[in-house]
């Protein structure tokens, strides 16, 4: 049986072929090889010989570039990188490459010395204000070139970059005012959603592609840290040998370094992510795996405290934005999980766990909320109290609904896909809400 | 027979619910189905019914399971679960509204051509409208 020995040869090859394409899990490749020996097995019996049946069946298979382009779009988790975001490149040369490096250091340079001419020109408050407005640009522009921008999202993130800059520096904050140092906490946000624009080449509408930023946002972070800790040894070690002989580092470590490597750093670290995705995608999934049974054990250590403190008319708003901390840790763990979960597995001891951490959550926002009404009430409208309450309510309303979704998700009443959907058609919503903070608390509470 | 790429897309989906609702079926079966009910004349690129069940899946449309074949190879199966039967039931209202609708519109084209006072010679169906 010589012949089915070869046509063996000739499946495995295939299948190997297929496997090489990364959009395609191995399941996928058992499901397509079972279909494509039906298919030879058919068209053998009609007739057709082993080496033209195998043809004929490949054949109809279809391109597998196409193939696997459609098994990208179905499951975008698997790879959110060149495949799905960049038109098929001709041919891969080190040149593009180069020019994308070249692009990186200028954006780099270019974002330390904006920092650095910030630092120089500007007085304390002002460059606190505009610190965002100096580095985003850059990292806009990187990513706006690398997905080719249309012209028409260019100008109107520009646009948005210079209202934003007009409010930010036409407003008579009051310097020892909190709606100042609420406008620059705020104005990130809506840079980095500006950001998230270009990262999508335009299509934030798109579910896939927001989350795709999500993911890039997270390696981002992890990166960065990574680059930090690394920049921090070597200043170290630098400082330490310049010392023995008498030279100070410390002015040039405050004048020129860290100006010029801080925002540096962070093209750099949007470059790694972009370039090196494969190496650490999995970090920020994995850290919500190991934090998400943690942060619960510790969110019920809260609510026990918070349950038998009695009165806590006495704590200050330092409470409320601690919750906003809590629930934000609790969103960006439940998010990325999402973002890493393989949308066809079954649900498991992990959304238990999940579901878990959200709702303990949500009871000890509810708990430290209620304990606080009154105050609440008394504390009147200060700046600092609308936003973290507002905030709070945001968090809240995402997390509730998360909850509903993952018991939905357990319950097999829902997809994975609804609760996936929820969380990229929700971000916007902290964007609005950064900018009216930036935009509308400075007017409404006289600048104070 | 060639059919336009974005009709076969837009039927892909109502074809494999309506397939599924006849009992649970895997790719290779589901892809034979389609063809031998369109009589041979409608066949699909194999490879893009893959994709195509998987989106249907993570939206909860149907169900898959992992057998063995007779032979013993792993066979995925897949099987519609009510929120695709309620899926299935709506594609089906809308296609019956866009057959009808086309009925309508072959049945005028003939009765003009078959007329006397026809005002055009039978203009020929090549423009198509949007479809929803």
């Amino acid at each position: 049986m010589s012949g089915t020995d070869a046509l063996e040869v000739q499946v495995d090859r295939w299948r190997d072929y297929v496997r090489r394409h990364r959009a395609v899990a191995p399941d996928d490749v058992d499901e397509m090889t079972d279909h494509l020996r039906e298919r030879i097995d058919d068209l053998r019996a009609a007739g057709l010989d082993d080496d033209e049946a195998f043809l004929v069946a490949v054949k109809r298979m279809g391109r597998l570039d196409a193939v696997s382009a459609e098994f990208a779009r179905a499951h975008s988790e698997r790879l959110w990188k060149q495949l799905v975001l960049l038109p098929d490149s001709p041919a891969p040369d080190a040149d593009p490459a180069r020019r994308e490096l070249a692009v990186v250091v200028g954006c780099a340079v270019g974002a330390g010395l904006a920092v650095k001419a910030g630092s120089t020109f500007l007085d304390e408050t002002a460059l606190l204000l505009n610190l965002g407005l100096l580095v985003a640009p850059f990292v806009a522009a990187y990513l706006g070139w690398k997905r080719r921008l249309a012209g028409r999202t260019v100008a109107a993130l520009l646009a948005g970059a210079v209202v934003l800059g007009v409010v930010l520096n036409t407003y008579p904050f009051d310097p020892a005012g909190s709606t100042l140092l609420l406008a620059a906490l705020h104005a990130p946000v809506v840079l980095w959603a500006f950001v998230g624009v270009a990262y999508t080449g335009g299509r934030w509408r798109s579910p896939d592609r927001r989350m795709d930023f999500v993911r890039f946002t997270g390696e981002l972070a992890v990166y960065y840290v990574l680059l930090a800790l690394g920049g921090g040894v070597l200043v170290g070690l630098t400082a330490g040998l310049f010392s023995l002989t008498g030279l100070d580092l410390e002015p040039a470590m405050e004048q020129w370094i860290l100006p010029l490597c801080v925002p540096g750093a962070f093209l750099v670290a949007a470059w790694l992510v972009e370039a090196k995705q494969e190496v650490v995608e999995n970090i920020a999934p994995v850290l919500t795996r190991v934090f998400t049974p943690l942060t619960t054990l510790m969110l019920l250590a809260c609510l026990v405290v918070l349950a038998t403190a009695g009165d806590l008319t006495t704590v200050d708003r330092e409470l409320l934005i601690l919750m906003d901390g809590v629930l934000l840790l609790v969103l960006a763990l439940v998010l990325y999980s999402v973002s890493a979960r393989d949308p066809l597995r079954r649900p498991g001891l992990f959304d238990g766990l999940q579901l878990g951490l959200v709702v303990v959550a949500l009871t000890v926002d509810a708990v430290a909320l209620t304990a606080m009404l009154t105050r609440i009430a008394e504390f009147g409208a200060s700046p600092n109290k609308v936003a973290a309450l507002g905030l709070n309510l945001l968090l809240a309303v995402h997390l509730a609904r998360s909850a509903w979704l993952l018991l939905g998700l357990l319950r097999h009443r829902r997809a994975f896909g609804d609760l996936e959907r929820w969380q990229t058609a929700y971000l916007p919503v902290y964007a609005a809400w950064a900018a009216f903070v930036v935009v509308a608390f400075g007017p409404s509470f006289v600048f104070a | 027979m060639h059919i336009d790429k974005d009709l076969v897309a837009a039927s892909a989906t109502p074809l494999v619910l309506g397939i599924l609702a006849e009992g649970q079926s895997y790719g290779y079966a589901i892809a034979k189905r389609v063809a031998d009910l369109s009589g041979g004349r409608m066949s699909w690129t194999d490879g893009m019914l893959y994709p195509l069940l998987h989106r249907l899946e993570r939206h909860g449309l149907v169900e898959a399971s992992w057998g063995r074949s007779e032979s013993g190879r792993r066979r995925k199966h897949y099987a519609l679960t009510p929120a695709g039967h309620e899926a299935l039931a709506e594609r089906r209202r809308q296609w019956d509204v866009v057959a009808e609708t086309l009925g309508e519109v072959w049945r005028t084209l003939s009765d003009g051509a078959a007329g006397a006072a026809a005002p055009r010679p039978a203009a020929g169906p090549a423009t198509a409208g949007g479809t929803a």
